[in-house]
């Protein structure tokens, strides 16, 4: 069994509306590289630019946010569950 | 014919964010919009019908402004609140479809720092608090390229008047 990576309800539209995707992945990045090549237009709303994540990404290796685990190195195995979760912020200036 | 996309929202639920807002000023309130999106028909006056995509509102999730350290011009949604929003909803049989947030003394439209921080396909309300009243609610959603949100049209309607297929 691959790596599933959940996607969050305000990427599903450009996920061909799948709420999930599988992939065979080593690590979290991969995973989410695979994710952001078979739909395109994820890539701008998960990453900057420069190509870091943007900050209110919050991405989980099984319920374990990997800013406390090695980050996009997180190595994943099969049947692992990346989850992508929103944080919102905002501010009137 | 088809209408253009637009917020429904009850006039109860409008009251309660913008009450929210004028219990937080000077800090911004914020909270998660719960409804669904549907394709709602609607009978005219003379039994014709017109079907038109709307997004209804039909319950909040407030939340506590997770920006103590600058609560006057910021507001955060941890991940953890969105997923109590998530579950809130699903018991209800509803998602969250977006989120609201109040503007204290600036006017209700977004920021840059709105507009750099958004998701796109959520609505974003906003409503402007000018010296603890609240004054203007807009709607706003982050067009595909990030580069502007495009504004929603609120309509106040109540649940009653409209029917799903």
């Amino acid at each position: 069994m691959p790596v599933k990576v959940m996607i969050p309800s305000p990427l599903r539209p450009y996920a061909g509306k799948r709420d999930s995707a599988e992939f065979n992945a080593q690590t979290v990045g991969e995973a989410l590289g695979h994710l952001t090549t078979q739909f395109g237009e994820l890539r701008k709303h998960l990453f900057t630019e420069e190509g870091k994540l943007r900050s209110f990404v919050n991405v989980y290796v099984n319920d374990e946010d990997i800013r406390y685990l090695a980050k996009e190195n997180t190595p994943t195995k099969d049947g692992d569950t990346i989850s992508i979760i929103p944080s919102i912020a905002g501010g009137c200036f | 014919m088809a209408e253009a996309a637009a917020l429904w929202i009850s006039s109860h639920l409008a009251e309660k964010i913008r009450a929210h807002g004028a219990e937080t000023y000077p800090h911004e309130c914020c909270g998660a919009l719960l409804g669904r999106d549907s394709n709602a028909v609607l009978a005219g006056d003379r039994g014709e019908s017109s079907s038109t995509a709307a997004r209804e509102i039909l319950g909040l999730f407030p939340l506590v402004n997770r920006r103590d350290d600058s609560p006057r011009n910021r507001f955060s949604v941890t991940a953890q609140d969105v997923l109590e929003a998530e579950k809130a909803a699903r018991e209800q049989g509803l998602d969250v479809v977006g989120w609201y947030h109040s503007h204290p003394d600036h006017p209700a439209r977004p920021s840059e720092y709105d507009r750099d921080h958004a998701w796109p396909w959520y609505s974003y309300i906003i409503v402007s608090v000018q010296n603890g009243t609240p004054q203007d609610m807009t709607s706003w959603r982050l067009n595909d390229d990030r580069a502007e949100f495009s504004p929603e049209g609120i309509e106040i309607r109540h649940r009653a008047a409209v029917y799903n297929l």
